[in-house]
């Protein structure tokens, strides 16, 4: 759990960011997002104090990080930022190393370590752990960026735009990965991004930052019905507000008893309503029998119930 | 037309070309200078005329010529090129020995203009082979190595000491070393010196760009000084030093000898040594930066596992240049009664001994030779892993 109060960050006259206090749940993903300049950024680093706050607390899992020296609080704390900062003089395996060396782990730990993640990341060990970042595409050196971040086993890890430099398709990729890994470990995310469309899709919860303000901080589906502040609705946009809403749904939340008639379409439990509202407008279909992974009916989901979710109420 | 594209490409141009030299230079030009003693004029001597083999010997620098035109795989002209330098190297000992009676130690021999042209032909063929082989550093550390194992055995064995540069050196014997020594030590020292003032002074010009312009632009002043002023510029303060200060005298301080050629070698190779820190740290990724101290090093890892490691080629780069320039400016520390091999160029040029000037220049270029070539494979061998 990362509380942090009142903190601020005051550089010369500019105020960059002023008063932010939030709570982030120990566990889950939290998602940054904002215009650039907004003090994002600022507002992460000042967690792992590359940036000194000017004012306020930030307090880890009930430890006022002031009260550590900077170095060692970093070295507890996951680092994974944009364009990866992989070390070019260092082997892959040994850009991993670097936290479990610098807490000088023994040789065979950080080496099973390594391994470890670099198939989590699927990477094979033997084929990659020696070669060097320029080595790699642009999506593996992103990995081995995120395998560094949590070499250490970290409880919070601090994302600043990690997947900024990756092209559509390998984004959607590392984002799941991120996911998968986050449940797995049980670790803390704070994710800095400015695509609001990653932060919807990762955040637990979703803070919007503007001119070094929290402007509100909330769970996704909160910040599209309930939008705090004029720029907080322009930032997730209007128009299509009603389908991010569905792709925040899943089918088994709108679930309803019974079957689909027999051209209704086959959808999983954790399909978001936003894709089955798009099978069935493909298909013509009024209902969609969710299926569980053996095959069985588990329910059905109907157009009338997915347009009842859909409305701003 | 086809045929005279297929033509062109059979025969390498440079080759040609350096194949012509080297016919021109050994039918044509003196291979040696025959002098009574050491002040008489000198009489130029053919090929033909000094070695009684001198057709088997034209015969195959021809044979060496025509390879250097059309032999085009690399390792071949450059085996060639060796055999051509070796074998022009041997001819020269052998026209020495060919050309002094038994027993006179007042006759002396020295190579003419075709000996020299030889030698650069074919050392240039060698250099055209290497550039296209680009061995790795190893390779070439090892081949610097051979050359000297062979220069060091061919002195052994006295082979050229019928030629005068070598009884030049005869002469010498005694302060040889001191003066090869101390030549070295003047370079290393003072490069070693700038080298630890001047890292820091270059970390400092990164890390405070506000003191970055005043010390760069010192430092471009203190480079365009000519050597000799800068030496006579050193020579008053430290002299007075001297006098002033008993102490400093008696530790070798004063306005002429090594200490002023120090102090200027010394300032010659800060800037070089400095700029380039300040380049190659600034090259270094600042997202690197940002993601190794993001993961908890010190500031102190940062610069040392970080920053330096990754501005080492750069900085290693800098020390070359001034290695190799202050190897030769070592030679004018001389002039100031700062010693070194310099003193036989000088001495040299008063008493118009072209041979005692070659004795001091010539040790002078192997040794900045020898530096250029570790140093160049050092510094491939710390770039290795950089993109
Ligand atoms: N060291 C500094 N000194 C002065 N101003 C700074 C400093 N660092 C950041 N700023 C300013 O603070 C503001 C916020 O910067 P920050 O990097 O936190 O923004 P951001 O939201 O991360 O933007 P982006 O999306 O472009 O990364 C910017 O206007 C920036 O110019
Ligand atoms: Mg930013």
């Amino acid at each position: 759990m990362i509380e942090i109060s009142s903190l601020s960050k005051v550089y010369a006259e500019a105020t960059v960011v002023d008063e932010v206090s939030m709570v982030v749940a120990g566990g889950s993903i939290t998602a940054i997002v904002g215009t650039s300049g907004s003090g994002k950024s600022t507002l992460l680093r000042m967690i792992n104090r590359l940036v000194e706050p000017t004012r306020g607390r930030v307090v880890i899992n009930g430890r006022d990080a002031a009260t550590v020296p900077g170095h060692l609080l970093r070295r507890e704390i996951g680092y994974a930022i944009q364009g990866h900062g992989l070390f070019p003089h260092r082997t892959v395996a040994e850009n991993i190393a670097t936290v479990p060396r610098l807490l000088g782990w023994q040789a065979a730990r950080t080496r099973a370590r390594v391994e470890e993640l670099l198939r989590i990341f699927q990477l094979e060990p033997a084929e990659y752990g020696a070669k060097f970042p320029h080595q790699l595409s642009g999506g593996q050196q992103q990995r081995v960026g995120v395998a560094r971040a949590l070499a250490a086993e970290p409880r919070v890890l601090l994302m600043d735009e990690p997947f900024g430099a990756l092209d559509p398709i390998i984004r959607g990729q590392a984002q799941d990965d991120l996911r998968d890994i986050q449940r797995r470990f049980g670790t803390t995310v704070v994710l800095v991004t400015h695509d609001i469309d990653e932060a919807f899709r990762l955040g637990d919860h979703v803070g919007v930052m503007s001119r070094g303000r929290l402007l509100q901080y909330d769970r996704p589906a909160m910040l599209l019905t309930h939008p705090a502040d004029p720029f907080v609705s322009r930032l997730t946009g209007t128009a299509d507000r009603a389908l991010k809403l569905l792709s925040l749904t899943t089918a088994a939340q709108a679930m309803e008893p019974g079957a689909a008639a027999g051209d209704g379409p086959a959808v999983a439990a954790t399909d978001s309503l936003r894709d089955v509202l798009a099978q069935l407008l493909w298909s013509g279909a009024a209902a969609a029998t969710v299926r569980r992974p053996d095959g069985s009916a588990a329910g059905q989901v109907t157009l009338a119930g997915i347009l009842a979710r859909g409305r701003s109420d | 037309m086809v045929q005279a594209l297929h033509a062109r490409r059979r025969i390498d141009r440079l080759g040609a070309l350096l194949g012509v030299v080297a016919m021109v230079a050994a039918t044509t030009l003196p291979f040696v200078v025959f002098k009574a003693n050491r002040i008489a004029s000198g009489e130029p001597r053919s090929l033909l005329a000094a070695l009684p083999s001198a057709p088997l010997l034209l015969a195959s620098v021809a044979l060496l010529a025509v390879a250097a035109a059309f032999v085009r795989q690399a390792r071949a002209r450059l085996a060639a090129a060796v055999v051509g330098v070796l074998t022009v190297a041997l001819a020269l000992a052998w026209a020495a020995d060919a050309l002094t009676p038994a027993g006179n130690r007042l006759v002396r021999i020295s190579p003419g203009a075709g000996c020299w042209l030889l030698l650069l032909a074919f050392a240039l063929i060698a250099t055209d082979a290497l550039a296209r082989l680009r061995p790795g550093p190893l390779a070439r550390v090892g081949a610097l190595a051979l050359m000297a194992a062979a220069m060091w055995a061919a002195f052994a064995a006295g082979l050229f000491d019928q030629l005068s540069i070598m009884r030049e050196y005869a002469v010498n014997a005694s302060g040889f070393g001191r003066e090869l020594r101390q030549h070295v030590l003047l370079a290393l020292g003072s490069v070693g010196a700038a080298t630890l003032v001047g890292l820091p002074l270059g970390i400092t010009c990164h890390r405070v760009p506000r003191v970055r312009g005043a010390i760069l632009q010192v430092l471009n002043l203190v480079q365009t000084i000519p050597s000799i002023a800068l030496f006579g510029i050193l020579m008053v303060p430290l002299g007075a030093l001297a006098t002033a200060v008993p102490l400093a005298a008696d530790l070798g301080i004063n306005g002429i000898g090594p200490a002023p050629a120090a102090v200027a070698l010394f300032l010659y190779a800060l800037l070089p040594v400095v700029a380039n820190t300040v380049v190659g740290l600034g090259r270094v990724s600042p997202v690197a930066v940002d993601a190794a101290r993001g993961m908890g090093l010190t500031s102190w890892q940062v610069l040392g596992e970080i920053e330096l490691a990754l501005a080492l080629p750069v900085i290693i780069t800098g020390i070359r240049i001034v290695l190799v320039q202050n190897i030769g400016l070592v030679t004018i520390a001389a002039l100031i009664g700062g010693g070194g091999l310099g003193t036989y160029v000088f001495q040299g040029v008063g008493q118009t001994a072209i041979d005692l000037v070659l004795l001091g220049a010539i040790p002078t270029v192997a040794l900045a030779f020898s530096a250029a070539v570790l140093l160049d494979a050092l510094v491939d061998l710390t770039g290795r892993a950089a993109p």
